[in-house]
Formats: C-alpha cells, sequence, structure tokens
C-alpha cells in the first residue's frame, strides 16, 4: 500500500526533537516533506485537523516477543524489533528474512537475530547473514550469555557489522531458577529469590567487554540503583553504552507480586521500592534512553499457574503510551524526551530512517490525545492475551490516529 | 464468628485471638484421642479429599485420621509425581475435586502458592497441608499446642508465649514450617530467633519480626525451645553444605551444645529427623525435654479442630451459617 495523495496535519502541537512546535505536518509519498508553524497544506491535499492534539511519531518499540498487531496499532507502535526468542527461534537468515517481511505493510517488523544458535549461549549464529536477510541488530535472548569468551567474540563481531546487541542483564550463576527478587517480600511468599546484584554483575561484565570490543552496548531492561549507576558511569566515559526499561519496572515494585499474582511475574523479576525510585531517576537524568513494552502476551496455560511455575511476561504494547505519558505529568521528563525514549532511540539503535518528526523520514506518525481518560480493562484488550499488571487502573493518553508510511490505518 | 475464614491457607491470614481459637477447640480431640474410642460423627457423611501433589508419609496419615476420627468419608489422592506440576493440570484437578462435591479438600503442593490458587477455584473449604516453601499451618498449629501443653505440665503456662525465647534452627530458606512457625510464634508472643548458614538463611527475613543468626551457640544462649529442621539430603552434598559431617560441626543439636540453652530448655522437630545430623540421638529421646513424639499426637487433634472449625457452615451449626 502505497500513500495516494499527500496530506497536511493541521492545527497540531507537533512533537519534534527540539520541542513541541505549534503548526502543521505535510507528507507525501511516505515520506515528511515539512514540519513546522509555517506550513499549510497545499492544493489537492487531503487535510486533516488534529483540533490542537498531539501529532507525534510512530513509537519504535524495542524488544518485544511477539506480533501482535491489533495491540501494536492500539498503542500507536509503528515499528517493533522482534525478540529472536521465537519457536524456533530467530537464529537463521531464513526466519529472519520470513520475519522481516511479516507485518508489511501497516507494521514494519525489524528482527533480532539471535546471538548464538538456538540461543543457548554458546555457538555464534549467522550473524551476517542475518544481517543481510534483515536483521537491524543482535539479541542475547530472555538469558543472559553466561561464557565471557563468547560474549567477547559476539561484540567482537558485532562491532566489525555495525550491529547493536542487544542483552539481557542477570548473572545466570546467581539467578539460577529465581522468580523473584531477594528480600522481605520474597521471603515472605517463600519464592526462589536471586540479589538484586545479579543485575550489576552481568552489567559490568558486558560493559567491561563492549568496551574491549569497541561494540554498541544495548541493555534491553536495567532495573536496579547499582546497574543504572555503571550505564550512567560507563556513558559518562563516552562508551556506546546505552538502556532501556518497560513501564513495569517504573511503576511497580515486587510488592505487586504478593498474593502470587502471575502477571507481575516478569524478568528480571520486580524489584524493591528504592530501585523503582532509582529507574525514575534515571529516566529522568537521560540515563535510560528506551522505553519499550516488552510486549509478551501469554494465555492462562502459561499464568493461571503457581507463581514459580508460570512464565515470565506482560502484554504491554497498549498501555506503553499511557504509562510513559503518566511520567510526562509527573514532570520526571518533558514530551521531546518521552518520544525520544518511545521513537527516536530506539530507531537510531535500530539505524531505521523514522522515529522522529523530521523531514526526508518515513511518514510513521500518531495523532494523540495525551489527556483522555480511560481504564485499563484486561478483558476488552487487543492484544492476543490479557496478561497486564495494569488490570483496572486509570489512565491517560489515547491514539486517535495512526499512519504508516503516509497511509492512515 | 470466632473463625471467619472459609479456608486455611497460612498462618500469616490469621489473627492472634484466632490462633488460639484454634488452640483451645484441639484441646476436646486432644482428651477424645486420649480414649480407647477414638470416634465421633460429628462430621459423618462429609467427604474429605486430601490431595497431595507432593509425597508424604506423615501429614498425610495426620489429616487422614483426623478425618476418620470425626467420622468423615476420606479419599486420598496421591497425585505426587513430578508431571502432574505443570499446565492447566493443577487447576483442572481442582475443578474435578469440586465436581466431585468434596466437603473440605486438603493440599499439598510443591509450589509457593498453589494452595490459594486453588482454593479461589473451589466451593469448598481448603486447607493447605504444604505449599513449597511457602507456609505449613497445621504444623506451626500443632507445634503451639505441644508447647502449651509440655508449659502447662511444667506450671509454666500462659495464654501466650510472651517472654518465651525460641530457636529455630536449620535450613530457614528452603522451610515452610520456619516460616508458618514464625508466624505463630510471633504473633504469640515469643522471641523468634533463626540460626541457619548464609545459604539457607532467607534475605530480609529480620522484617517477619526474628533475630538472625549464623552461629548456633550464640542463637541457644538463653533459649527455653530448640526447634531444629529436617534438612534433605541434596541440600548436603557440595550446594548448600559442604558435607553433612560438617553441618552436624556447626548446627547439629548435640547434648554439649543443647547445655548452652536453659537448663530445662525443650527440644522439638518436625521429623523425619536425620539423627546424627541436625539432631543427636540422645537429645531427640531426652525424656521429659524432647517433645518430637508429641508433636505427632497433636497434629490429629489440631487437624480436627481444623476441619470441624472449617466445615461448621457447611453443616449448619447454629451460629456458622453463611
Amino acid at each position: 500500500m502505497k500513500q495516494a495523495r499527500p496530506f497536511t496535519i493541521t492545527n497540531a502541537r507537533v512533537v519534534t526533537p527540539a520541542g513541541i512546535v505549534a503548526g502543521a505536518l505535510r507528507c507525501a509519498e511516505g515520506i515528511i516533506i515539512a514540519v513546522g508553524p509555517d506550513v499549510a497544506p497545499q492544493d489537492g491535499d487531503e487535510v486533516i485537523d488534529a483540533r490542537g492534539k498531539l501529532v507525534a511519531p510512530g513509537l519504535v518499540d524495542l524488544g518485544v516477543f511477539a506480533v501482535d498487531k491489533p495491540a501494536f496499532h492500539f498503542g500507536g507502535i509503528t515499528r517493533a524489533a522482534l525478540m529472536p526468542d521465537q519457536s524456533p527461534p530467530l537464529d537463521l537468515p531464513s526466519r529472519v528474512g520470513f520475519i522481516a517481511k511479516s507485518g508489511k505493510p501497516d507494521l514494519w517488523v525489524h528482527p533480532l537475530a539471535a546471538a548464538t544458535r538456538a540461543l543457548e549461549g554458546s555457538e555464534l549464529a549467522e550473524l551476517a547473514l542475518m544481517q543481510q536477510a534483515g536483521a537491524r541488530g543482535i539479541a542475547t535472548g530472555r538469558r543472559w550469555i553466561a561464557d565471557s569468551g563468547v560474549m567477547l567474540r559476539l561484540l567482537q563481531y558485532a562491532a566489525m557489522l555495525d550491529l547493536v546487541v542487544v542483552a539481557h542483564a542477570e548473572d545466570a550463576g546467581l539467578a539460577g531458577d529465581a522468580v523473584a527478587t531477594a528480600g522481605e517480600i520474597a521471603t515472605r511468599a517463600g519464592l526462589p529469590a536471586a540479589p538484586a546484584e545479579a543485575e550489576a554483575l552481568a552489567i559490568a561484565r558486558d560493559i567491561a567487554l563492549a568496551e574491549l570490543a569497541g561494540a554498541k552496548l544495548h541493555l534491553r531492561q536495567v532495573t536496579t540503583a547499582a546497574g543504572l549507576d555503571l550505564v550512567r558511569a560507563a556513558k559518562a566515559r563516552g562508551l556506546p553504552v546505552t538502556c532501556g526499561i518497560t513501564p513495569a519496572h517504573f511503576m511497580l515494585s515486587d510488592l505487586a507480586t504478593v498474593d502470587y499474582r502471575t502477571f507481575a511475574r516478569l524478568s528480571p523479576p520486580l524489584r524493591c521500592e528504592a530501585d523503582r525510585q532509582a529507574a525514575l531517576a534515571a529516566i529522568a537524568d537521560g540515563t535510560v534512553d528506551v522505553i519499550a513494552s516488552g510486549h509478551d502476551p501469554r494465555g492462562p496455560e502459561d499464568k493461571r499457574l503457581p507463581f514459580a511455575d508460570a512464565l515470565p511476561g506482560m502484554a504491554g504494547a497498549e498501555t506503553l503510551l499511557a504509562m510513559v505519558l503518566t511520567l510526562v505529568r509527573d514532570g520526571v521528563l518533558d514530551l521531546s524526551r518521552a518520544f525520544d525514549c518511545l521513537a527516536r532511540n530506539p530507531a537510531r539503535l535500530l539505524g531505521v530512517p523514522a522515529g522522529e518528526l523530521s523531514e526526508g523520514l518515513e511518514a510513521d506518525i500518531a495523532l494523540i490525545d495525551p489527556d483522555a481518560p480511560w481504564i485499563i480493562d484486561r478483558r476488552r484488550m487487543e492484544a492476543t492475551a490479557d496478561n497486564t499488571p495494569f488490570d483496572r487502573q486509570g489512565a491517560q493518553g489515547r491514539v486517535l490516529g495512526l499512519w504508516k508510511g503516509g497511509v492512515r490505518l | 464468628m470466632a473463625f471467619p475464614h472459609r479456608d486455611l491457607t497460612g498462618i500469616g491470614r490469621l489473627a492472634r485471638h484466632e490462633i488460639l481459637y484454634l488452640l483451645h477447640e484441639a484441646e476436646q480431640w486432644v482428651e477424645l484421642n486420649r480414649q480407647s474410642t477414638k470416634h465421633t460423627d460429628l462430621l459423618s457423611g462429609l467427604t474429605i479429599i486430601n490431595a497431595f501433589f507432593e509425597n508424604s508419609t506423615r501429614t498425610l496419615l495426620s489429616f487422614e485420621i483426623a478425618g476418620k476420627r470425626l467420622g468423615a468419608d476420606v479419599v486420598n489422592m496421591h497425585a505426587a509425581t513430578s508431571s502432574v506440576k505443570k499446565g492447566e493440570t493443577l487447576i483442572d484437578t481442582a475443578i474435578t475435586l469440586n465436581a466431585m462435591r468434596a466437603d473440605a479438600i486438603v493440599i499439598r503442593h510443591a509450589s509457593s502458592g498453589a494452595t490459594g490458587l486453588i482454593a479461589d477455584k473451589v466451593d469448598c473449604p481448603v486447607l493447605n497441608a504444604g505449599d513449597g516453601q511457602h507456609e505449613h499451618p497445621t504444623q506451626a498449629l500443632l507445634d503451639a499446642l505441644t508447647l502449651r501443653h509440655a508449659l502447662d505440665e511444667r506450671g509454666e503456662g500462659a495464654e501466650d508465649f510472651t517472654g518465651l525465647n525460641v530457636v529455630i534452627c536449620g535450613d530457614i530458606l528452603h522451610s515452610r514450617v520456619a516460616r508458618s512457625n514464625i508466624l505463630c510464634l510471633t504473633a504469640l508472643g515469643a522471641n523468634v530467633r533463626v540460626c541457619a548458614p548464609p545459604a539457607l538463611m532467607p534475605a530480609g527475613v529480620e522484617a517477619m519480626g526474628v533475630s538472625a543468626f549464623h552461629n548456633f551457640d550464640a542463637a541457644l544462649e538463653g533459649a527455653d525451645v530448640v526447634m531444629m529442621l529436617r534438612l534433605q539430603s541434596e541440600r548436603m552434598s557440595g550446594q548448600f553444605i559442604p558435607s553433612p559431617r560438617e553441618y552436624r560441626h556447626l548446627y547439629g543439636l548435640t547434648a554439649e551444645r543443647l547445655a548452652l540453652a536453659r537448663p530445662d530448655a525443650l527440644v522439638m522437630h518436625p521429623g523425619p529427623m536425620n539423627r546424627g545430623v541436625e539432631i543427636d540421638s540422645e537429645v531427640a529421646d531426652l525424656a521429659g525435654r524432647s517433645l518430637i513424639t508429641r508433636q505427632v499426637e497433636m497434629g490429629v487433634a489440631i487437624r480436627m479442630a481444623c476441619l470441624d472449625i472449617l466445615t461448621r457452615e457447611a453443616r449448619g451449626v447454629e451460629g456458622w451459617a453463611a
């Protein structure tokens, strides 16, 4: 599907990297042609009146576990980077090539290549061939690569290919079969738990190896004060280290797991309140580059189980935008930076020409009412499963319209 | 209502006066169990299902005897193979048991929280006979009842355990018995010390109102009661503890070590014991001070009390109807 005729969205508050601009945005042939206060519709344009609402880049969701188009579109997501933890895993060029085309035209899926065969952490997968097949990054998957030698060789290879390595940061020896963070809550519940330091330990190693290899390292979820401090320090030294987080870890603490609520069974597990506060501070000071949904829809066969037997993950695509807008209202970050975290930074990491409303980039656009109130209700979700830990919470911010490559969805 | 709970999923859900009520109600069953005819028809016509997803001999037998002495029809379901741990099976099993119109279901399961999950799906009272590393409430109640009897016999009985120093020693991390006892004993006013090597001590356990020790000798000082926990043999092969004899060296309750506690200190163990590892035979069999066989006796009475109380609503006992 191609954009049939040019359109201009007028009377908008346009989110640009430089700030919010009151004005209009004009697109033609799937590309943003002009943005600014003086932009006006031209003859033959379709004119869309934004009525003063927000016009923002379509979200680029870095690190989802399922392609779930209705949920992504509900949440304003126009591009999603898919984790290699599929069945079978994305460790062959043919699988990557198939996935890269799977969402088009109205959703672009950017596959992340499995770092190692079968994601077992021992033998490198065919990374260059997967890059040629459409992989936009390399991911270690749900697990940490325990063997430091393998991780170093992976990072060196990735540096050569100029691909970012998306890593999961939990020291495997400490984490073991833990399903919770060690502390009072896990102790009372009698859940297998690992110390929060398992994260910092893994990050320290991975940063050291990335520096040695000269590789770009993206830590998909950093959730502890100690881990965030390490990322902050690495950035201060000028290393190409970035990190992300999902809303669960800045909205919830391990208190949400009381009564064995499996929708709050996540990987890494929810942390203590002090770590949650540290995550908010790291979002505020720019240590966190990416806020992603970690979308991982799971049905009752995976979730209606005793806590430790349930599989980790949450359906997050529909609530991502509203949760980040909560941070904007709370003054943690401004709108421009919010969309840096939601679109611009992940697009840059993936090397795709999108993620911001600038001339010449893809017309992936979301028309958003940032204040529209709604109740998150798991019985009425678009996602393929209802496992949200935010069920029955109030939220603000809804997508009114979405364009992918200039085509309205 | 003296006991407003439909289920018994954990001591953590009970208030002090509810624990005391359960202990009080058990006394009549202690009496009955000491008669030659140990039977009543109180629960006649009711069906109790013991669904044990994890191996058990003692607890299962104790619940079975309790149900039968109360006149109920007791059925045991052994599902203690690891293959039944997975998937919908657990909830499907619960729904199946419910469809058979059980009047009470007793559950043991290897996963923490499993009992609560089942309780949400069935229409009858559910009793937790041990869920993972979470709780084993009837064990804590029977321990409290045992302790109360022993203190009464010495003329030291009081309404609760205020001021009593209790040491719980062993694998605190993996023990549901420890968690239930910590909750029960602290609710009844005891000073609880827990003692374990660092690898077997759960993080933040002090938040449960206990003091934590790694040095058993130090923990024993001034102790009125020493409660030993069973150490699983697979945890003594190097993962947590280098060897059984090394464990005994640091944490075994020997006669010499017991001498560090109060002169008349009482000894308890939930069983089954590893004699010569966590407890020496000499101590386990100490007449007048070891309460280990008494614990087993009280177990039946406590379980009778729980089954009686939780089925009162269904039986239409006056004052207990919904």
